[in-house]
């Protein structure tokens, strides 16, 4: 016999951002409770809105099924003394299985007898076990919790009922003085508290009060009705993903409707618009065919239909208060010009260690220069990317970013454009932030990307000349971003630069600035390995295997694309028929040409066999090609050399008596490594 | 609906909760938490429950009269009860109902608000309030106070009283709300709003507004150190009243000013922590229950 289950946790209103997750969370823990309390069911549901999180569990089982328990007891010489009498041993295990010691039984196991119990063991009434739902419920964790009144429990909001409902018997348990029952709550204005009087009406009777429990139904009613409007107005609403499901976390029963603004506020930038409407107040904007804004937008009301028009004059009221205070900053920012901001940022301190963003800005243009240099840029945008570090971050001293932080880059390439700055320059301002996460957009512009590099490296390096490094859980300055994006820019941007000597120019940079609480190699070796494991990152990111990572990173190459190239290369052929072969052959050369000590010329005139003949012509041939070489034919040179390696192997012994000898063929394999090294730490790739 | 209604109703309104009914403390201050009837009670095991109108000075939002938005001085009608009660939301929204919203006429919401005042150690968690869209209210449960854990927690209400009454009245334009019959707010504050800008933003004196600041926290932990935390508070408030003048006035750096932001917490850490132990002196004599007192 089953009958359904539900469980609702009443609260004050939670935070919109994690109501999906708990709900979710809610059913996995009453899900692997049925599992290890071996409960029947068919399946669970979950419910949510801003103040309920519930979930049913169909058909679940009324008891435990009954089961045969096993038990293995003390071996038989052990369990009978010497007269055949049962022993202290055997009398304790029977008391402690609570049988009677003269049922006991032995069975062989593993050629040994044991004494051996089957025991039928009832199964729990469902009824007595779901009491333990207190403890699923309280423990819950939560991104952001708290205390409340005077108790001790720590939770994402006050709980104000709960619901546990087994067919039509309430599972009697209390948390925080809330005692369950069967007794829901509708909408807080609309609907009332009503009675479920069984689960499978649960969904039902909440939508009586105004309540849709199912956040899918939920959501799907938002969509349909803004689709509605589109047509019914011949708009188009952009759904925004994230912002659907925040507002759909924010009502129980929604209506959607629409409002307008002042058609003038449309001559703000629509980025302010934008984040007003969305990030402010949760308004879905208007756009035409085009993708231009229209003076509309689109909110969604926790509630009926009635009254719509004084939901909608409230709204517009606070736009436009918003849009007036914008539009208000928008106008003094256009007052005062890019230098004037600029000479600002002198008051404004970039951190406590690393003094004011003047004297970053001065850093990070020397750092630029360098990576400008090394790129080969013309003079022309070296002459705009000065401009750009000059005055890259004028627009944290204007109103509008003070007011909308969101928009630093933003409003900089926006009054930059306004001001007759150069539109590259402009647009490396936008772009110098980027990618603002692990996976954000990267910029697109060369001068942007440089921009957006030398800043990054020039804040990595600054924290860490402090010695502010990032520790496991803590990252507050997001420098492993940093590190990442700087990465992934020189990787999409298939730059040429060694950024090794970058890196070592930027930390004498800052040293001359005066950060010098760690010695400079310190530093250096710090950040290095932190680029380089950021670029691990990337790679294991793409699928290729560890050991090759190691052996492409531990070569050491500071050529960045150059380096993911070699590593993308070897994963791809790592299953191929040649390359075992070839790479135990290479692994041989390294390994000996080890045992090379000093400076020896090669001389042909000792070589004993054909077959060093040929290896050391085939190295000559390899040392002219291999700077013109392609990485991938470089690879492929490396394949061609194997007969020779191993024919040379085959026939010749190293580590000769004769010195002369033996130095002589160590330092051509010692030639022929050089090559190898610098290509992959090729004994890390593992080929067994 | 004219302000001084608005303020008469919720006076009304909440004494029947049992709040007591304050007058606003007179020292400058940037917000009605800061009011020792909402931070220093907020603090130890007595219960209370107290309301007030609390006129809120923020310097650097002063703007000589011109913004319909934006006000040198605001006033908050502020609630605050200790434990917080169980059906505190429900008693919040009873409020509204007597200042004439109806709540199925609007779409009211509680839309989360994490609430900190880095300089008075405080953090809560609750909402905001939306009536058609705009915040009305911050709904806040402290979690700590002068950087002490609350326990048990106070609710806090803080209605914004130019806001709300500019939706009661259907107002654009702050100045034009009806302060009582006949009587604009223009009529009453908007000389103020005009001089006090013009005071914050270009005459005051800021190595005077320096001294003083240094001044009164010196007053402030000499008093503390006697014991006397009210004298003392009443200090660190002036303290924070004076950072905000010079804050304004753009004399001091962003580095100086997040030390003048720790002086103020350091201060108000140690208000918090005196305040508990002179209580504590004292058998929290508020508790009706005293078996309670060892609750912290």
């Amino acid at each position: 016999m089953s009958k359904d289950f539900l469980l609702e946790i009443g609260l004050e209103e939670m935070p919109a951002k994690y109501i999906t997750a708990s709900v979710k969370q809610l059913q996995e823990r009453i899900e692997k409770w049925l599992a290890e309390n071996d409960l029947e069911y068919k399946t669970t549901e979950v419910y949510s809105s801003p103040r309920r999180l519930s979930v049913i569990v169909k058909d679940l089982a009324e008891k435990q099924a009954d089961r045969v328990e096993e038990s293995k007891g003390p071996a038989k010489k052990i369990a009978k003394d010497a007269d055949g009498n049962w022993s202290k041993a055997a009398q304790g295990f029977a008391r402690g299985q609570g049988v009677d010691p003269e049922t006991l039984e032995f069975r062989e196991i593993n050629g040994v007898e044991y004494i051996y119990l089957e025991k039928e063991v009832k199964g729990a009434a469902t009824m007595d076990l779901l009491p333990e739902m207190r403890q699923i419920i309280t423990s819950m964790t939560f991104p952001v919790s708290m205390h409340w009144a005077d108790y001790d429990l720590k939770y994402i909001r006050p709980i104000k009922w709960l619901i546990a409902l087994f067919g039509d018997q309430v599972i009697p348990f209390e948390i925080t003085n809330v005692a369950t029952g069967n007794e829901t709550r509708g909408h807080r204005f609309l609907g009332g508290s009503v009675t479920i009087t069984n689960p499978a009406d649960y969904e039902e009777t909440l939508l009586s009060q105004f309540v849709v429990a199912d956040a899918s139904k939920r959501k799907a009613a938002i969509v349909s009705q803004i689709e509605e409007i589109e047509a019914v107005e011949n708009w188009k609403i952009p759904v925004d993903a994230g912002l659907l499901e925040e507002v759909n976390n924010l009502v129980e029963y929604p209506t959607v409707l629409h409002a307008t603004f002042d058609e003038a506020y449309l001559e703000l930038p629509e980025e302010v618009l934008i984040t007003t409407m969305k990030e402010h107040q949760r308004y879905f904007p208007v756009v035409d065919e085009a993708g231009k804004l229209r003076p509309y937008f689109i909110t969604v009301r926790n509630g009926n239909h009635e009254h719509l028009e004084t939901v909608a004059k409230g709204n517009e009221k606070v736009l436009r208060a918003r849009l007036s205070d914008a539009d208000f900053f928008y106008q003094e920012d256009l007052k005062i010009t890019i230098d004037e901001a600029v000479a600002k940022l002198n008051n404004i301190v970039f951190h406590e260690k690393l003094g004011t963003l003047t004297e970053k800005m001065i850093r990070v243009k020397k750092v630029a220069l360098i990576i400008a240099e090394q790129l080969n840029m013309t003079d022309a945008q070296k002459g705009k990317i000065a401009r750009a570090v000059d005055i890259y971050k004028f627009d944290l001293v204007t109103n509008l970013v003070g007011e909308f932080p969101e928009l630093q880059g933003i409003m900089g390439e926006k009054y930059a454009l306004l001001q007759g700055e150069d539109a590259e320059v402009a647009t490396a301002i936008r772009e110098h932030y980027m990618p603002t996460s692990a996976d954000g957009e990267l910029p697109q512009s060369d001068i942007g990307a440089l921009l957006a590099v030398a800043d990054k490296l020039e804040t990595l390096t600054g924290f860490f000349c402090v010695n502010i490094v990032p520790t496991g859980s803590a990252d507050p300055f997001s420098l492993r971003r940093s590190a990442l994006g700087i990465m992934r820019i020189i990787q999409a941007k298939n730059w040429d630069i060694r950024l090794l000597s970058v890196l070592a120019d930027t930390v004498e940079i800052e040293r001359a600035e005066g950060l010098n609480t760690i010695p400079s190699e310190e530093v250096f070796e710090q950040v290095e390995l932190f680029l380089q494991n950021r670029l691990r990152a990337i790679l294991s990111d793409q699928q290729i295997r560890h050991d090759i990572i190691d052996a492409v990173v531990k070569a050491g190459s500071n050529v960045v694309p150059e380096l993911i190239e070699r590593a993308e290369l070897l994963n791809k052929n790592r299953d191929a028929e040649w390359f075992r072969p070839t790479m135990e052959a290479l692994a041989r050369v390294v390994n000996i040409s080890k045992k090379h000590q000093g400076n020896v010329t090669i001389d042909p005139g000792l070589f004993e066999n054909e077959s060093e003949q040929q290896l050391f012509d085939a190295v000559q041939k390899l040392k002219k090609e291999y700077p013109t070489l392609i990485i991938v034919d470089r690879l492929r040179a490396f394949a061609a050399l194997r007969t020779a390696i191993d024919a040379y192997f085959e026939n010749t012994l190293v580590m000769s008596d004769d010195e002369a000898v033996r130095n002589n063929r160590l330092a051509l394999l010692f030639e022929l490594a050089s090559f190898i090294k610098e290509f992959a730490q090729i004994e890390e790739i593992n080929v067994k | 609906m004219n302000l001084q209604t608005m303020i008469r109703t919720l006076q009304d309104y909440w004494s029947e909760q049992g709040c007591i009914m304050l007058q606003s403390y007179d020292v400058e201050k940037g917000a009605g938490t800061m009011s020792p009837y909402t931070f220093l009670k907020a603090i130890g095991p007595e219960p209370w429950k107290a309301g007030y109108v609390e006129p809120s000075r923020r310097p650097a939002d002063g703007r000589y009269g011109e913004n319909p938005n934006r006000l040198f001085q605001h006033h908050q009608f502020q609630v605050v009860m200790k434990p917080s009660p169980d059906n505190i939301q429900e008693l919040y929204l009873g409020s509204l109902e007597k200042l004439g919203i109806n709540a199925l006429e609007h779409d009211i919401r509680f839309v989360e608000d994490n609430w900190e005042n880095p300089s008075l150690g405080c953090a809560g968690l609750g909402w905001e309030v939306w009536l058609d869209g705009m915040e009305i209210t911050q709904f806040t449960y402290f979690q700590q106070v002068g950087g002490l854990e609350c326990s048990p927690v106070t609710s806090e209400i803080t209605y914004g009283l130019e806001r709300l009454a500019s939706y009661i009245q259907e107002k654009e334009n702050v100045f034009d709300l009806e302060w009582t019959e006949g009587i604009s707010y223009r009529d009453i504050f908007y000389q103020a709003e005009y001089e006090n800008s013009k005071y914050a933003f270009e005459t005051s004196n800021g190595d005077m507004l320096l001294s003083l600041f240094d001044t009164y926290e010196r007053e402030a932990g000499r008093q503390m150190e006697e014991g006397l935390v009210f004298p003392a508070y009443d200090y660190v408030l002036k303290c924070s009243h004076t950072f905000n003048l010079l804050d304004a006035k753009g004399v001091v750096s962003v580095t100086e000013r997040a030390q003048y932001i720790a002086r103020i917490r350091n201060l108000a850490r140690r208000i918090a922590k005196t305040f508990y132990n002179e209580r504590e002196k004292l058998g929290f004599p508020l508790m009706k229950n005293k078996e309670g007192a060892d609750h912290e």
